[in-house]
């Protein structure tokens, strides 16, 4: 079997016994990168001379018995919005195009910590502003099942990658659908968890309210793995979460005997891919016939989450990004006549088109006169849908339905039509507003030849739940990722 | 479309936003602003009179610790990402006349 072929469980194991080694594991994941890229450009930064010494140190540790985690001498890929020590990290901006960082983000760290070694800097939308990958200044990532199609996004870099066989596994961060999208259109498992798991320090800040870093896998084992690792509570961030019984794997079981999963009528309705709707159907039946007790029912308010998203996303974001001015990091425009003007041309110059889209609608929105109407309607609306959640768990222990309405459009098609754009986050946006856990898994490949997800969205803290659901349904799919050699499973 | 955003609006939003766009700029961003804000309207057909705005799902406080250092000195690696900086400090332009 292939190297690449390997989860990043599998892979860990294998070097546990000595059968490779974390250095044999690196280079073969950077040959792949190197004659891949060229294709794909899943990486904004790659950093190969700094990954293969820390292989070679990762593989002493491991041979003295010090590093002995399931991830221990895995090479893995990091979203570039995720600090890095000594790593450039541009959040796919033209503004950061060479902030190198001076400490390393939490979430990193904790990967660093489990033996895990750091190949590059994916790419994304810029500042995670997007769901195709497209706004990135650095040039498009293009999709592994067939690239004249979109990754997705924002995470788009993080989800090729995976599916590329680039990285074992990689990090993507999530504030309406960033990891969960781009993984339905690549054909991956990325889960988002509930907000507070996962520290954000180091996470350059979009919407910090909705924010949350989780992880990108080639199957659900490993996303419990890494979330396991990912878990850990942070004094460096306020809105971090001090979890209790985090042996995520413990919920690898299989067993859904039992499990009531609710499908929300109005994820299933008008402006979803058929099939899509087919998959959800399809994976329903699986689960029932494995004992889950699944049933439909009326979510509601699922027409408000976008514009409620939009404005709540965008506030945050015109305060978050004001950082950003040609003074401490980062572009300073060239020509300018006094501090203002500085400011001004340089954030002008060094911004793209989303970015400002957002910035200047959330200045709009935060704005005397305004701000009751959008801002404060937007964060009540915000309360309903946390509401109809809360009740939805009451009587079912996950929910399942589609990831994203349809699968990955062709690059170029997106853009055109922001708002049109910004309606296929209909499914996962709710889910960031919530402050809930969920996660795509594939099920399913469409007419294109281009994977389908569906997705599991667990109460809060209910992570578990998810990937019991998600575990269970994965045993009953057949799957491969573009160009492995053999069946993945 | 029923939000029309003015030249004093759009003007006003670049300040806030400390953005300098160009005519051709501003003429996109009201034409794209004034379609998201029609769009945004939708939540006028929800009634949230008796619901209490919600900035977090969980009750968050403030996290203190005492205010000792512990990181190093890394002025040095922090200034190397200034676009421009003397004497240990960033430098920006002239401020005061």
């Amino acid at each position: 079997m292939d190297i690449l072929d390997l989860t990043a469980i599998q892979l860990g194991e294998k070097i546990k016994k000595k059968e490779l080694t974390a250095l044999e594991a690196t280079e073969a994941a950077l040959r792949q990168i190197s004659s891949n890229e060229s294709t794909y450009h899943c990486y904004v930064t790659v950093d190969e001379e700094k990954a293969l010494r820390r292989a070679g140190q990762v593989q002493e540790e491991i041979e003295a018995g010090r590093a002995t985690g399931p991830l221990a001498g895995v090479p893995v890929a990091v979203k570039d919005n995720i600090c890095t020590k000594g790593m450039r990290t541009t959040c796919s901006s033209r503004i950061l195009g060479d902030f190198v960082p001076t400490y390393t983000a939490s979430a990193a760290e904790a990967l660093e910590g489990a033996g895990a070694i750091i190949l590059g800097k994916t790419n994304m939308d810029e500042f995670a502003m997007g769901s195709t990958t497209e706004t990135s200044y650095y040039g498009v990532t293009k999709n592994p099942w067939n690239t004249e199609h979109v990754p997705g996004g924002s995470s788009g870099g993080s989800c090729a990658a995976v599916a590329a066989r680039e990285a074992f596994c990689a990090l993507g961060s999530d504030t309406g659908g960033s990891i969960r999208q781009p993984s339905s259109f690549c054909g991956v498992t990325g889960l988002k968890p509930t907000y507070g798991t996962v520290s954000r320090y180091g996470l350059i800040a979009y919407g910090s309210s909705l924010d949350q870093i989780g992880p990108v896998a080639k199957d659900v084992a490993d996303c419990a793995a890494l979330l396991e690792v990912l878990t850990v509570y942070d004094p460096k961030d306020s809105t971090s979460v001090r979890r209790e019984e985090t042996d995520f794997t413990s919920a690898l079981t299989g067993d859904v005997k039992g499990m009531r999963i609710g499908i929300p009528r109005d994820h299933m309705g008008e402006g979803l891919d058929p099939q899509i709707r087919a998959s959800v159907e399809q994976a329903a039946k699986a689960l029932e016939e494995q004992g889950a007790v699944v049933e439909e029912f009326d979510l509601s308010l699922v027409e408000y989450a976008i514009p409620a998203y939009y404005v709540i996303a965008s506030a945050e974001a015109s305060s978050n990004l004001s950082r950003f001015d040609g003074v401490k990091y980062g572009y300073r425009t060239e020509e300018y006549e006094g501090l203002h003007n500085m400011y001004k041309k340089t954030r002008s110059e060094g911004f793209g088109e989303e970015v400002k889209r957002r910035i200047m609608l959330g200045s709009f929105v935060l704005s005397s006169g305004y701000y009751d109407a959008y801002y404060l309607k937007a964060l009540r609306t915000k309360a309903l849908i946390k509401e109809a959640f809360d009740r939805a768990f009451e009587k079912y222990d996950v929910i399942l339905g589609p990831t994203a309405p349809s699968t990955a459009p062709k690059l170029g098609e997106s853009l055109k039509d922001p708002l049109k754009m910004y309606l296929g986050d209909i499914y996962t946006v709710s889910v960031n507003l919530a402050g809930l856990p969920a996660m795509s898994v594939p099920y399913g490949i469409d007419e294109q030849n281009l994977p389908i997800g569906v997705q599991f969205i667990g109460g809060s803290f209910q992570e578990k739940a998810v990937i019991r659901a998600g575990y269970a349904l994965e045993q009953t799919r057949e799957w491969h990722m573009p160009g492995s050699k053999k069946g993945g499973r | 479309m029923a939000n029309i955003i003015s030249d004093e609006t759009i003007d006003y939003v670049g300040i806030l936003s400390k953005l300098e766009l160009s005519d051709q700029e501003k003429e996109q961003a009201k034409k794209d602003m004034g379609r998201m804000l029609d769009y945004i309207d939708k939540l006028n057909g929800l009634d949230t009179s008796q619901v209490e705005p919600m900035s977090h799902v969980f009750p968050v406080h403030n996290v203190f610790r005492e205010d000792v250092v512990t990181n190093g000195d890394v002025r040095e690696d922090i200034l190397e990402n200034a676009p421009e900086q003397k004497d240990g400090q960033f430098q920006v332009p002239k401020t005061v006349e």
